[in-house]
């Protein structure tokens, strides 16, 4: 097994993800299986091969500076779970 | 044709008789309404419907047909993958964190469509986040598959190859990460296109592995998949990874003559393991090919493929820890409030994401984390170079490579649910594609088990043209695309 369940709960403090003591459980194993398939690059030599980020052949991409209309903000404030003044509800973040 | 089979209709046999006025649209869309309200109860691939506004956008092409104003999908009833934002329409991307997220815009592939009076009909199923290869990890069911309902239909855009399969319109639109076209395709016996990473724009794409997603069709044969790409290819100002090249007519690709075209077949694609009658339609297949006047060549290799598995569920997972970072429960969508932000942010995305999405959020998640970037994103990512040259350096000498979309076809819902790993390798045919970001097509090429065998082809960027036009030859000199379904 390569990771143990401290690592899993730290992975899921990282992501801000809220999981049960069943699911550390059940993750450890199973990030443990597809980690170890994850060995096979090791066998591969890869040190002169540049990395590619991305499978385009585009660089920058520039527009022109022009303002337009924005999404309406009614609509989009319908979506949220709590708004308030035009703005997004949140809990607070500072005690 | 009665009014109970116009359902069935290609696009290309619809726009006839739309255009000589033999029907209206609104007569096809009702047909297709009612036509999935009979079969959606056992296939169960469609999360939304939209019945009436789907009628008002009919009248409105019946209007245009009339009036001489008619583009070549006016009137072509279709159905979105629940991942396409559609403004005003419930797009829950199969989870539910989304659940009630109705977006106040539209994709740009749904508005240029709309745009010319295409019918949307619906929603379809999917893996949540498009994060599967069955359709099982959507949050709210399974999508069965039509040829054999204790089957699934692939995924993760099951729902809109199952729809398209059971004939409940004439086309869908579905994306693709890593085979999320191909493989239900290939499951469900329809022609499914991943064209080109930045030949169809992005915007409105609920973001799984940015620089894997594209959008594609589902289409009943490779005519109409000619059609729907004319309609939805091209640069668009929304999306900075689309491409700045020019499209063409993808119809002129349909000459049915393959004389001179050089098709490779890569020994990696035909593996231990994968089942007997797979191998023999594709291999059937590829012969007839030959027999047209193709030269085959049996002797390429592209060594690095082995890889590509681990690469991808390292790069994609690892993209889409950084995209689903969104879903906080402050914009949108599913929220547990609690006291502080953090632990409402850990409840939301605790209780609003379901298992496969939280496993990859978690792979990746590590996979980025301190100590362990070069280990795994950096090789990957150097592992990415690698087989994109290898594909590259394959279509200096061929005009396209042939091998199966998957190593089986569909299976029995349930038997890879609780093994991620063994559902995982049910992409390992297809997730190169999105790795080099090449066009691969997907069609019928047979059956085993009376379950549908799909033919993948691929070639270089830019070059659907080359797919459609070797896709098209095989499949006017094969008849699978005539067997339907029986339900």
């Amino acid at each position: 097994m390569l990771l143990s369940n401290d690592e899993v709960s730290h992975i899921a403090w990282l992501a801000r993800l809220g999981v049960t003591d069943a699911e550390v459980e059940r993750f450890r194993e199973e990030l443990s299986v597809i980690l170890e398939h994850f060995r096979a690059l090791e066998e591969l030599d890869t040190g002169n091969v540049p990395a590619a980020t991305h499978a385009s052949h585009l660089h920058n991409v520039f527009r022109d500076d022009v303002p337009v209309a924005s999404l309406p903000r009614d609509e989009v404030l319908a979506n949220a779970p709590d708004s308030q003044d035009f703005c997004f509800r949140v809990p607070p973040i500072l005690e | 044709m009665t009014g109970n089979q116009l359902h069935t209709l290609s696009i290309h046999a619809a726009q006839k008789r739309l255009r000589s006025r033999e029907l209206s649209a609104r007569e096809l869309t009702k047909a297709c309404l009612e036509h999935l309200t009979r079969v959606e109860p056992r296939v169960h691939a469609l999360l939304t419907v939209c019945a009436e506004s789907a009628l008002a956008q009919a009248e409105a092409a019946d209007r245009a047909l009339s009036s001489g104003s008619a583009a070549p999908l006016t009137g072509i009833p279709f159905i979105a993958k629940d991942v396409l934002c559609t403004r005003g329409i419930t797009t829950t991307c199969g989870s539910r964190i989304l659940e009630g997220f109705v977006p106040p815009y539209n994709a740009t592939v749904i508005e240029l469509l709309l745009n010319q009076h295409a019918v949307l009909l619906g929603k379809s199923n999917m893996d949540e986040f498009a994060m599967g290869s069955s359709t099982e990890h959507s949050a709210y069911f399974p999508t069965h598959n039509p040829w054999n309902l204790d089957c699934v239909p692939g995924g993760s855009s099951g729902g809109s190859a199952a729809a398209l399969s059971a004939d409940e319109a004439l086309f869908s639109l579905g994306s693709d990460t890593g085979g999320s076209i191909r493989q239900p395709a290939g499951f469900c016996g329809v022609v499914g296109l991943k064209p080109t990473y930045g030949r169809v724009s992005r915007y409105g794409l609920v973001a799984f592995a940015s620089s894997l997603d594209q959008i594609g069709p589902f289409t009943k044969d490779v005519e109409d998949c000619a059609l729907v790409m004319n309609a939805i290819a091209g640069q668009c100002s929304r999306d900075a990874t689309s491409a700045p090249v020019a499209v063409p007519d993808y119809t002129t690709s349909l000459t049915g003559d393959v004389r001179g075209l050089k098709i490779g077949v890569p020994r990696e694609y035909f593996i231990e393991g994968m089942q007997p009658e797979v191998r023999r339609s594709v291999e059937d297949a590829i012969a007839l090919l030959e027999r047209m006047g193709a030269s085959v060549h049996r002797d390429v290799s592209l060594p690095s493929t082995k890889y590509a598995l681990a690469a991808y569920y390292i790069i994609a997972p690892s993209e889409a820890s950084a995209n689903l970072a969104r879903y906080d429960g402050v914009k949108y969508g599913f929220a547990r409030r609690l006291a502080t932000t953090e632990e409402s942010v850990n409840a939301t995305r605790g209780e609003g994401f379901g298992q496969e999405v939280k496993r990859r959020i978690m792979l990746g998640t590590y996979a980025l984390s301190a100590g362990y970037y070069d280990a795994y994103y950096l090789k990957a990512q150097k592992v990415r170079h690698l087989i994109s040259d290898e594909f590259k350096r394959a279509f200096e000498t061929y005009d396209v490579l042939a091998m199966p979309t998957s190593p089986t076809v569909a299976f029995p819902l349930g038997s890879k649910l609780n093994d991620p790993m063994q559902m995982y390798l049910s992409d390992v045919f297809t997730l190169p594609v999105n790795i080099a970001g090449i066009p691969a097509l997907s069609l019928p090429c047979g059956f085993s088990g009376g379950l549908p065998v799909g033919l993948q082809l691929m070639a270089d960027r830019f070059r659907e043209d080359l797919l459609l036009k070797v896709g098209y030859a095989y499949e006017q000199a094969t008849e699978w695309r005539l067997h339907r379904p029986e339900l």
